[in-house]
């Protein structure tokens, strides 16, 4: 059998456009584990916009593609 | 663009009893405004200074913009700096199409941050000119989903009208290119959209200092935004104070009424005694 290059409870998502592995199941987890306080993003989960009180309740699986967005200044 | 409305629920009425300059409120989207400045939260290396600034100027109505988190520096909050009274007005900036712009609004409303959205379509980098087109069925989506849509637009009459059609609350052309600060360079034009377009007129972009923005005010623009010009000033809080006189200055001359201008020559302000011909110095002659 070929040892996992990751523990097996690890996934791989997309995140912004970008390869990430996280061992957090759930949404409010990854955004805990990146210092992302969940008040201040925005979370587009595979296309679909969640509502903030969506964001505590989403489960993550292997694959899933996460826009992390946030408010910045601009004119 | 079929249908033409105007949207925004009414404003509250302003009693009677106030004296005029406090009566003179600008309507956007159902909320009455007193000042008619609005303001930018880009390119402030301190975003803790922006309730400086917006105490400053008295401004009510401030802008931002919305990005991917970075996830190895996610860094502050800038809501956390925007006093509680202001409206946000999140933009589009980033969009070069109009379902981008559609899907940057809904991120926006989606953070908390209201109804309210600057769409900014620009496929254009040098000169950052906006698209239109594609900002005229942007607004035409976003105001059938219930926003209030203040679309920043190249003046041009046409596309005003579309804007119209497509719902728009307000137009907000630019005077100059964004960042520019060279000012009321296309005062030809949005003086047209002035005296065409049954909205208000926001003059965005490219005003550079207080005196461009009293000129807009002064022309009956409806307001202005400014960000760059405050940003990139040396002392930003007291240039936000100086735009806000401006602006005030400016409405209040429009309101006055501007005297007329003369095509050519001269016209003594001090009475002439006598007719034609008379000496200028003659009552010292008629008082001897």
């Amino acid at each position: 059998m070929r040892t996992p290059e990751y523990p097996p409870s690890q996934i791989f998502l997309t995140v912004n456009g970008k390869p990430l592995a996280t061992s957090s199941a759930t949404l409010a987890g990854l955004l805990a584990e990146l210092s992302l306080a969940q008040e201040t993003v925005v979370v587009e989960h595979n296309g679909r916009l969640l509502s903030q009180e969506a964001i505590a309740g989403t489960a993550l699986a292997a694959g899933d593609v996460l826009e992390l967005i946030r408010f910045v200044g601009g004119g | 663009m079929s249908s033409s409305k105007v949207s925004g629920a009414a404003c509250a009425a302003v009693s009677a009893s106030v004296p005029p300059e406090s009566a003179d409120t600008l309507c956007i989207g159902g909320r009455t405004l007193r000042s008619r400045l609005f303001i930018g939260t880009g390119k402030f290396g301190d975003e803790s200074s922006l309730p400086r600034i917006a105490a400053a100027c008295g401004a009510e109505v401030i802008t931002v913009a919305l990005r991917r988190a970075d996830l190895s520096a996610p860094g502050g909050n800038i809501l956390s700096h925007v006093p509680e009274h202001m409206q946000l007005l999140p933009n589009t900036s980033g969009a070069r199409t109009a379902d981008e712009a559609v899907r940057i609004a809904r991120l926006a409303r989606a953070g908390g941050v209201g109804n309210w959205i600057k769409i900014e379509v620009i496929a254009d980098s040098r000169n950052l000119l906006p698209d239109g087109y594609a900002t005229a069925k942007a607004t035409e989506v976003l105001a059938r989903e219930g926003f209030v849509v203040l679309p920043y637009m190249n003046p041009d009459l046409y596309v005003a009208r579309d804007l119209v059609n497509a719902g728009a609350a307000a137009v907000m052309p630019l005077g100059a290119p964004i960042g520019s600060n060279r000012g009321l360079q296309t005062r030809e034009m949005i003086r047209i959209l002035i005296e065409e377009i049954p909205l208000p007129i926001i003059v965005d972009a490219g005003l550079g200092v207080p005196s461009h923005a009293c000129e807009a005010m002064e022309m009956g623009a409806a307001a202005c935004l400014v960000n760059t010009a405050i940003a990139t000033a040396g002392d930003p809080p007291a240039m936000a104070a100086a735009f806000g006189e401006a602006v005030r200055a400016g409405r209040r001359a429009f309101l006055a009424g501007t005297g007329r201008v003369l095509g050519s020559g001269g016209e003594a302000s001090s009475p002439l005694s006598g007719g034609l011909g008379e000496s200028l110095t003659g009552f010292l002659e008629e008082s001897a």
